[in-house]
C-alpha cells in the first residue's frame, strides 16, 4: 500500500485495494443462438442455466451463492433465489445504464466481497431478442421530455447513433470503410472454427462491400449479431479461490463510470469536439490503468465490446493501444489479428460469435487466462475486457492469471 | 436519379415535454428556432434541462436564433429498423451546430435535400415540419437560406 502514503492520493489508494484480491472461479453459459431461437425458454430460465453451469464449473453449490452483481438493471434476485433454492443473500445490486456496465459488474462483485457483504457472488448477463430487438431498444423507453429531442429525429437504435460518431471519425481522421472491414474480417476469422461462435464462414472484403448499407457508413457487417443467450461468472476471494476447482483468474483492476462530458453522449450528441468521435472510454482507461500495475503495453489480449466495428477502433484509441485517430491504421496493420501484438475478440466477439451484452467478452478473457481458449493466445497472462461504448456508465476490467 | 432525404419514421413518436422543454416546442409552433440559455451565466444548453450545468442556476432564457447552422455529422438510414416504415427510406439523422448558440448542437434531420450533397461542414437552414397531431419539429435543409 505504498501508493497510499503520498498526500492527496487517498482516492487512488482505495481503488488499488481491489488488486488481485478477488477472482473469477466459475464460468457458465447457455449456447449462443440466433435471435428468437431460445424459445420456449424464458429469459429467467437462460439466466438460471448459466448460473447453475457457472457454479458447477467452480465446484460451488448453487445454494451457497450469496450475492448477485448485475449491470443494466439486472434481474429479479428474489425470483432467482426461489427458483434456484438459494438460501441467503447478502448483496444484490446493479450498475446503472445498459451494456456499458458488463465489464464493470465484475468489479461490483469484487466490491461486494471486499466489503464483506457476500462471499460468493454471481455476475450474470443475458439477452433474448425474440420480442424486443436491441437495435430498436430506445423505442421501448417511455417518451420523455429529453428523449423527444432525439426520437423526433428518427434515431431508432444505437446503430443510427454510433453511425453519427463513425462519420465524424472518418471526417476528422481519414478513417475509411476499409478500416471497418478490417475489424469485421479479423473478428470473423476468430469465429470460424470456434465452438461457441454463430458465424462459421470467413468474410471476404468483397462480401463486406457487397453487403446492404444499414445506416451509412455502417453496413450489415459493421453491426453485431442479434443473439439469445446467457453468461454467468462466479467471483469469490482469491484466498478461497485457490481451494476451488479451477485455476483462479484474478480481478486485477476494474472501473466504471465515465466523464461528465460523455454522460448522455449518444443521445444528446453534445460532447466536446475532441471526444465526439470516440468511445467514451478514455476516462475509464485512465482510472483502470491508475489502479493497475500494468500499462497498456502489458495487455496480452483484449476483448473489446464490439457492437459496431467503428467503436472497436475508437476504443483501441481511447485505451491508448494507438494514438487518437490512428485506430484505422492500427487494425489495418494486422496488430489485432491472432498473430498480431494485441489479439482481440478471440471468440469471434459480438460481431461474429454472439451478442450477450458484453458478458461473452468476460467469458473469453477467462478462457484465455485459464489457458483453455479455443484460439489460445500463447502465454496470455493479462487481459482487458471492455463494456459497451454507450452513455455513462461504460466500464473496463483487467483480469490476470494467478501466478 | 437524385435521391432526396425524406422524413424519419415517427409512427410511435409522441412529443413529451415539461416546463423546461415546452418553450422550445412552443417557439417551433411559431416557426422560431430557440435554444435554452442560462439567465445567470449565459451558458447555452441542449436539450433544455432544469439546471445550468455550469452555475446550477434555474433561470432560463429563450433567445431566437437565426435558424442557420453547420452540419456536424450525419448518417443516411438505408434500411427500416421498424416494420412498416420502409417508405421513409432514405432519411438522414444529423447533428447540426446551431448559429448564435455558442457552438451548441441539435439532433435533427436533413430533409428535402439531395443525398449526394450531404457533407460535414455544409451550411444548413431550419424548416418547420407539422406532424398530424400538430406538433411542430424543426429540421434542416442544405443551403444557407430558403432562397
Amino acid at each position: 500500500m505504498e501508493h497510499g502514503s503520498a498526500a492527496g492520493r487517498s482516492t487512488v489508494s482505495t481503488r488499488f485495494a481491489l488488486r488481485d484480491r478477488t477472482a473469477i472461479v466459475g464460468l457458465g453459459a447457455t449456447p449462443y443462438v440466433k435471435r428468437g431461437h431460445s424459445a420456449p425458454q424464458t429469459l429467467e430460465e437462460l439466466v438460471g442455466k448459466a448460473i447453475i453451469a457457472a457454479a458447477n464449473d467452480a465446484g460451488v453449490a448453487v445454494p451457497d451463492i450469496d450475492g448477485f452483481a448485475y449491470f443494466a438493471g439486472g434481474f429479479d434476485t428474489g425470483y432467482l433465489m426461489e427458483t434456484l433454492g438459494i438460501r441467503d443473500c447478502g448483496f444484490t445490486a446493479s450498475l446503472t445504464g445498459s451494456g456499458g456496465g458488463s465489464a464493470g459488474a465484475v468489479g461490483l462483485a469484487s466490491a461486494a466481497i471486499l466489503s464483506g457483504h457476500a462471499e460468493t457472488v454471481v455476475v450474470v448477463g443475458a439477452v433474448q431478442q425474440g420480442t424486443l430487438r436491441y437495435g430498436a431498444i430506445p423505442t421501448s423507453y417511455a417518451a420523455s421530455p429529453e428523449s423527444s429531442f432525439y426520437q423526433s429525429a428518427g434515431l431508432v437504435g444505437p446503430g443510427h447513433m454510433f453511425a453519427l460518431l463513425a462519420r465524424r471519425h472518418m471526417h476528422l481522421h481519414g478513417t475509411t470503410r476499409d478500416h471497418f472491414a478490417d475489424v469485421a474480417i479479423t473478428v470473423r476469422d476468430n469465429a470460424v472454427g470456434h465452438p461457441t461462435a454463430l458465424m462459421q464462414k470467413p468474410l471476404t472484403r468483397d462480401e463486406y462491400f457487397a453487403a446492404p448499407m444499414i445506416s451509412d457508413p455502417h453496413c450489415l457487417y459493421d453491426f453485431c449479431l442479434e443473439t439469445d443467450g446467457a453468461v454467468a461468472v462466479i467471483v469469490t476471494s482469491t484466498e478461497r479461490a485457490r481451494d476451488l476447482k479451477q485455476r483462479p483468474v484474478l480481478v486485477h483492476a476494474s472501473a466504471h463510470g465515465g466523464a461528465g462530458e460523455w454522460a448522455r453522449s449518444i443521445y444528446w450528441m453534445d460532447m466536446p469536439d475532441e471526444t465526439f468521435a470516440s468511445s467514451g472510454h478514455a476516462a475509464i482507461a485512465r482510472r483502470l490503468f491508475a489502479a493497475a500495475d500494468v500499462d497498456v503495453g502489458g495487455i496480452d489480449t483484449a476483448q473489446i465490446y464490439d457492437h459496431f466495428t467503428s467503436q472497436v477502433l475508437m476504443q483501441l484509441e481511447d485505451y491508448g493501444f494507438c494514438g487518437k485517430g490512428e485506430g484505422g491504421l492500427f487494425v489495418a496493420s494486422g496488430a489485432v489479428a491472432r498473430n498480431g501484438r494485441l489479439p482481440i475478440n478471440t471468440d469471434g466477439g459480438q460481431l461474429s460469435g454472439g451478442y450477450i451484452w458484453g458478458m461473452s467478452h468476460v467469458r473469453e478473457a477467462v478462457e484465455q487466462l485459464r489457458g483453455t481458449a479455443h484460439h489460445q493466445v500463447a502465454g496470455a497472462r493479462t487481459a482487458l475486457v471492455t463494456g459497451g461504448p454507450s452513455n455513462v456508465p461504460v466500464s473496463g476490467l483487467i483480469l490476470r492469471s494467478d501466478r | 436519379m437524385t435521391r432526396i432525404a425524406k422524413r424519419p419514421p415517427l409512427g410511435a413518436f409522441t412529443l413529451a415535454s415539461d416546463r423546461w422543454t415546452e418553450p422550445f416546442w412552443d417557439a417551433a409552433e411559431e416557426h422560431r428556432l430557440t435554444c435554452a440559455r442560462c439567465g445567470a451565466c449565459g451558458h447555452f444548453r441542449m436539450p433544455p434541462t432544469p439546471f445550468c450545468p455550469v452555475c446550477r442556476s434555474q433561470s432560463i432564457e429563450w433567445p431566437t436564433l437565426p435558424g442557420t447552422g453547420t452540419l456536424y455529422s450525419y448518417t443516411i438510414v438505408e434500411r427500416a429498423t421498424l416494420p412498416g416504415t420502409e417508405h421513409t427510406i432514405p432519411y438522414v439523422p444529423a447533428v447540426v451546430t446551431l448559429d448564435g448558440a455558442d457552438g451548441r448542437r441539435m439532433v435533427t434531420n436533413i430533409v428535402d435535400s439531395a443525398i449526394d450533397a450531404v457533407r460535414i461542414g455544409a451550411p444548413v437552414h431550419v424548416v418547420f415540419d407539422t406532424l398530424e397531431d400538430g406538433t411542430v419539429i424543426p429540421r434542416f435543409r442544405l443551403g444557407e437560406s430558403a432562397a
